[in-house]
C-alpha cells in the first residue's frame, strides 16, 4: 500500500469535487412528511414514465422546507417545497429578500385530520369543544378564566368514559398542528364561548384572545410529538389511554391497530372529506421556484405531472393513497401550464 | 502482625479454635464470601448483557427475516397490440407515450382470462383482482415492453409482485380480522388469493431484490429494496478511506516521531482527543454549513457524507494510529538510526511496517462506525426518498444524490404502511452484516500480524 496511491485518490476526489455543482439533472423536494408519501408516489411514477430521472424527496415538515426553499435562487436550493398549509407572508418576505421572488403556488388536493385511539379502547365521539376544553391552557369556569383543571374526559363530557386526558398532537413545526388549532382548537373555543370571555379579559384584542385559546396545556396532557405520525402510533401502543392526531392516509394503513373517532357526527373518509361534512381537513401545496424552471430539467414537467388527472384525479394513485382529490383541479392544472405566480405575473 | 508471630513459632501446631490453613477462620470466611459473591455479580453483569443482546438478536431476526421473501404472482399477460400500439409501427417514441396507467387494463384482462382458464370462482371485479398485485406491475410490463417492442401482440410470462397487503396475509401480518377497516384489500381478494395459492400461481420466496434494489414510494413497500443506498454507504466509505486514512497517517506520524513535545503540540493532542468525543450531529451541522452553503457541493450526495464522516472518523484514526507507532519499541528506531538510516527512513521502512496491523485496524473500526452513523446525514439531505436512481459511474456515485443504509432503514421506520416496518429490520440485518464483517477482519488482522514486544 503506497502512499502516492492514497494520495492521488484524495487528489482524484479533491478534484472531482472541484468540479461538481456543474449541472444538477433531477428534481429536489423537500418539506412536510404530510405530503412526503404523495410526492413520492409522483416522483417514481414520474421516473417511469420520463426521461428525466427520478426526482428527490426529503422530508422535514411544512416549516423546514419553506425556510430551505427561501434560502436563494441556484443549483444548490431545492426547487420545490411541500407544505401542509399555505405559505405565509412572512414566509414570502424571507424569499424576496432572498431573491426568491416568482413562486407558483400549486395545490394538489385536501387531506384530513383524524382522532385515532387504540382499537381495544373506548370508542369517542368528539365536537371540537370537547378538544378545547380538554387540552386548552385556561378555560372559563363560572365566568372565571382558570387553569384547565380537567383530568378526566368524563369531566370533560359526561357521555364520555371515564378515561384520563392523554392527546399526542403533532409539533409546532408540522403544518398539521396549525389547521389543529384553527379548525378544532379554536372552533371548540368560540363554541363554548370562551373566545368572548378572553376577548373581554384582553382588552377586547381578537389575536390575544386567539391566542389564549389555543395555548395548549403544559402539564403533560397534552404531549407534542415533533416526529412523524410512527411515533404518535408508537406512543398510543404504549399508553392506550392515548388519543392521537393522524393524517387520514395513515390512519387507513394502520385500521388494525387504530379506531377513529367520528367529529361532530360525522366520520372521516375521503368522501366525507371530499363532500365538506367532515370539519377538519385542510389543502396541501407544493410551491415551485419559477427561476428554476427551464434551468433543472423536468421541473415543469414534473409540476405537470403531479397534478394531472391520472395522478391527482379521483381514481389516481394519491387517492388511492388517501388523497382527497381537488375539485378545482382543472384550474390548478391550467395555472401549472401558465406558470402563474403568487401575486400574479410579474 | 500475626503472621509475624506465627512464622516465629514454628514448632506450634494447630490447635483447634486457632488459625489453620486446613480449616477457615471467620475472617476468611467473610473475605471468601465477597470473593464468591463478586464473582456472582460478575456473572450476573455477564448474564444480563448476553440476555439483552439475545433478546436484540432474536427480535431483529424474527422481525427482519420476512423482508427477504416476498410473495410472487405469475401470470401470462398478452400485450394487446391496439392499447400499446396503436399506429403498429413499434416506434419508440409512440411506445413511450402510452404511460404506466396504459398498461394497467392489460393486467385486468390478464386476470379475466386466468379466472376463466382455471375455472376460479370469484365475484370479484377485475379491477379488484388485478389489486392484489403491486402498483409497480404495469411499470414492469412497461419496461419489458420498451426494451423489447418485437415481443407487442404477443403473450408474455410475467412474475409480478403481489401488494404489500397480500404478502403480509402470506407472512400471517394481516388476516381477515385485522382488514375489517382496510379499504385497500377486502376478505373477497383474500379468498381469491387463497385459490390461486391452491393454483401455484401465487408463492412465498426469497426475493433477492431486497438486496438489489433501490426505494420505492409509499404505494409499493413490496418493491423497496436496500441495493441503491449500499451504493450510497460504498461510495461515502470510499471518501472516507481515501481521505482519513492518509490524512489521519500523516498526523500522527508527525505528531509522534518527528514534532517538538511543546505546548502547542500538547494543545493538539488534547483537541484532537476531544474531537473524537464531539457528538456526530455536530459534524452534520458543519458539513451543511461548510461543504452546501459555503462549498456548494450538491445537497444529498455521497461525496458530502464522505467528507462529514471523514471529519468524524479522523480523531478515531489518529488515535489509534499513534497508540500502534508507540507500541513500536524505540529499539527499532535507534537500531535504524544506528546503523545511517535518516530519520524519514527509520519510519517508513522500520516502523510504519510494525505498526501497520495496528492502524488498518483502528481504521477499520472507524469505518465501521462511520458505516452505521445516521444523524450527521440527516442535516445534509441524504433522508427522505432518495436512493431511487442506481448510480452508473463513480462520478455520478459520488455526486448523485443517494441515501446510506442507516438513513434508509430510519426512513423506512418512518413511514406508514407496516410492511416498511419490516423492511426496516431486514435493513438492520443488512447492516448488522456489514458491521460485522468488518470488525471480524479487523480482529483477523490484528491476531495474524499484530507482533507484542
Amino acid at each position: 500500500m503506497s502512499f502516492a496511491k492514497l494520495t492521488t485518490s484524495a487528489l482524484a476526489v479533491a478534484a472531482m469535487s472541484a468540479t461538481t455543482a456543474a449541472a444538477r439533472d433531477q428534481v429536489q423536494v423537500a418539506g412536510s412528511s404530510t405530503v412526503l408519501p404523495y410526492a413520492s408516489i409522483v416522483a417514481e411514477a414520474f421516473g417511469e414514465n420520463f426521461e428525466f430521472p427520478t426526482p428527490v424527496v426529503e422530508s422535514g415538515g411544512s416549516s423546514a422546507g419553506l425556510k430551505r426553499f427561501c434560502e436563494g435562487v441556484g443549483e444548490n436550493t431545492i426547487d420545490i417545497a411541500n407544505a401542509s398549509r399555505a405559505i405565509k407572508d412572512s414566509e414570502v418576505a424571507v424569499c424576496a429578500e432572498n431573491g426568491v421572488t416568482d413562486i407558483i403556488e400549486v395545490r394538489i388536493g385536501y387531506d384530513g385530520i383524524v382522532f385515532a385511539s387504540d382499537i381495544n379502547g373506548n370508542s369517542f365521539e368528539f365536537t371540537p369543544t370537547d378538544w378545547y376544553k380538554a387540552l386548552s391552557d385556561q378555560v372559563v369556569v363560572d365566568g372565571e378564566i382558570v387553569a384547565n383543571p380537567y383530568t378526566m374526559w368524563n369531566e370533560v363530557n359526561p357521555d364520555f368514559p371515564a378515561q384520563p386526558i392523554q392527546a399526542f398532537v403533532p409539533g409546532t413545526k408540522h403544518g398539521t398542528r396549525e389547521v389543529f388549532e384553527d379548525k378544532v382548537i379554536l372552533a371548540g373555543c368560540e363554541a363554548t364561548g370562551d373566545f368572548d370571555a378572553f376577548k373581554a379579559a384582553n382588552g377586547d384584542d381578537e389575536k390575544a384572545a386567539e391566542k389564549a385559546c389555543i395555548g395548549l396545556r403544559t402539564d403533560g396532557k397534552s404531549v407534542d410529538i415533533d416526529g412523524d405520525y410512527t411515533e404518535t402510533l408508537a406512543r398510543i401502543e404504549s399508553n392506550k389511554d392515548g388519543i392521537g392526531v393522524f393524517g387520514l392516509a395513515f390512519y387507513e394503513n394502520n385500521t388494525n391497530k387504530l379506531q377513529v373517532a367520528t367529529m361532530s357526527g360525522v366520520t372521516p373518509s375521503t368522501e366525507s372529506i371530499a363532500t365538506g361534512e367532515y370539519p377538519v381537513s385542510r389543502p396541501l401545496f407544493f410551491y415551485v421556484k419559477k427561476a428554476h424552471i427551464g434551468v433543472i430539467p423536468g421541473l415543469k414537467e414534473f409540476a405537470e405531472f403531479f397534478v394531472a388527472d391520472e395522478i391527482a384525479g379521483p381514481d389516481g394513485p394519491l387517492a388511492e393513497y388517501g388523497l382527497v382529490a381537488d375539485p378545482k383541479l382543472e384550474e390548478t392544472q391550467s395555472a401549472v401550464a401558465d406558470e402563474a405566480v403568487l401575486g400574479g405575473n410579474t | 502482625m500475626t503472621d509475624a508471630t506465627s512464622s516465629s513459632m514454628p514448632a506450634v501446631t494447630p490447635v483447634p479454635g486457632k488459625s489453620s490453613l486446613m480449616t477457615q477462620d471467620a475472617r476468611t470466611r467473610k473475605r471468601n464470601a465477597a470473593e464468591a459473591r463478586f464473582k456472582a455479580y460478575g456473572i450476573v453483569a455477564i448474564a444480563a448483557g448476553m440476555l439483552m443482546l439475545l433478546i436484540l438478536v432474536f427480535n431483529i431476526i424474527s422481525r427482519g427475516t420476512g423482508a427477504f421473501q416476498q410473495t410472487f404472482v405469475t401470470m401470462e399477460v398478452e400485450l394487446l397490440e391496439e392499447k400499446l400500439d396503436k399506429n403498429g409501427n413499434r416506434d419508440p417514441a409512440d411506445l413511450a407515450k402510452v404511460s404506466t396507467f396504459g398498461y394497467a387494463p392489460l393486467l385486468r384482462t390478464a386476470f379475466e382470462a386466468k379466472v376463466a382458464e382455471r375455472g376460479i370462482a370469484t365475484e370479484l371485479e377485475p379491477k379488484a383482482m388485478a389489486g392484489i398485485l403491486s402498483a409497480g406491475a404495469a411499470a414492469q410490463l412497461r419496461d419489458f415492453v420498451l426494451a423489447d417492442p418485437e415481443r407487442i401482440g404477443t403473450t408474455v410470462e410475467f412474475e409480478f409482485l403481489a401488494s404489500s397487503r397480500v404478502d403480509g396475509y402470506l407472512k400471517d401480518r394481516v388476516s381477515r380480522d385485522s382488514i375489517a377497516n382496510d379499504k385497500n384489500i377486502s376478505a373477497e381478494q383474500l379468498d381469491f388469493v387463497d385459490q390461486l395459492i391452491e393454483l401455484g400461481v401465487v408463492e412465498k420466496r426469497f426475493n433477492l431484490a431486497f438486496i438489489t434494489g433501490a426505494d420505492s414510494s409509499d404505494a409499493r413497500p413490496e418493491a423497496a429494496g436496500m441495493g441503491v443506498s449500499m451504493m450510497g454507504s460504498l461510495f461515502m466509505m470510499l471518501v472516507v478511506l481515501a481521505l482519513a486514512l492518509p490524512i489521519g497517517v500523516a498526523a500522527s506520524i508527525y505528531l509522534e516521531e518527528f514534532a517538538p513535545k511543546n505546548w502547542l503540540t500538547d494543545i493538539i493532542e488534547v483537541n484532537i482527543s476531544n474531537l473524537a468525543a464531539v457528538p456526530s450531529i455536530v459534524f452534520g451541522i458543519l458539513g451543511l454549513a461548510v461543504f452546501i452553503n459555503y462549498m456548494h457541493l450538491p445537497t444529498s450526495a455521497p461525496l458530502v457524507g464522505g467528507l462529514v464522516l471523514t471529519l468524524m472518523t479522523l480523531p478515531t484514526i489518529i488515535i489509534s494510529t499513534r497508540a500502534s507507532l508507540k507500541a513500536v519499541p524505540p529499539s527499532i528506531r535507534d537500531a535504524a538510526l544506528g546503523v545511517g538510516a535518516s530519520k524519514m527512513q527509520s519510519v517508513f521502512h522500520h516502523v510504519l511496517p510494525l505498526a501497520a496491523p495496528g492502524i488498518l485496524t483502528g481504521t477499520i473500526i472507524g469505518l465501521a462506525q462511520a458505516l452505521g452513523e445516521t444523524a450527521p446525514l440527516l442535516l445534509i439531505g441524504m433522508v427522505g426518498f432518495i436512493a431511487s436512481n442506481p448510480p452508473d459511474s463513480i462520478a455520478s456515485g459520488l455526486l448523485d444524490p443517494n441515501s446510506a443504509m442507516p438513513a434508509q432503514i430510519y426512513e423506512w421506520a418512518k413511514r406508514a404502511d407496516p410492511a416498511f416496518y419490516e423492511r426496516a429490520w431486514g435493513g438492520i440485518i443488512i447492516l448488522l452484516l456489514f458491521l460485522i464483517t468488518m470488525n471480524t477482519i479487523a480482529v483477523i488482522l490484528r491476531r495474524r500480524f499484530e507482533r507484542r514486544w
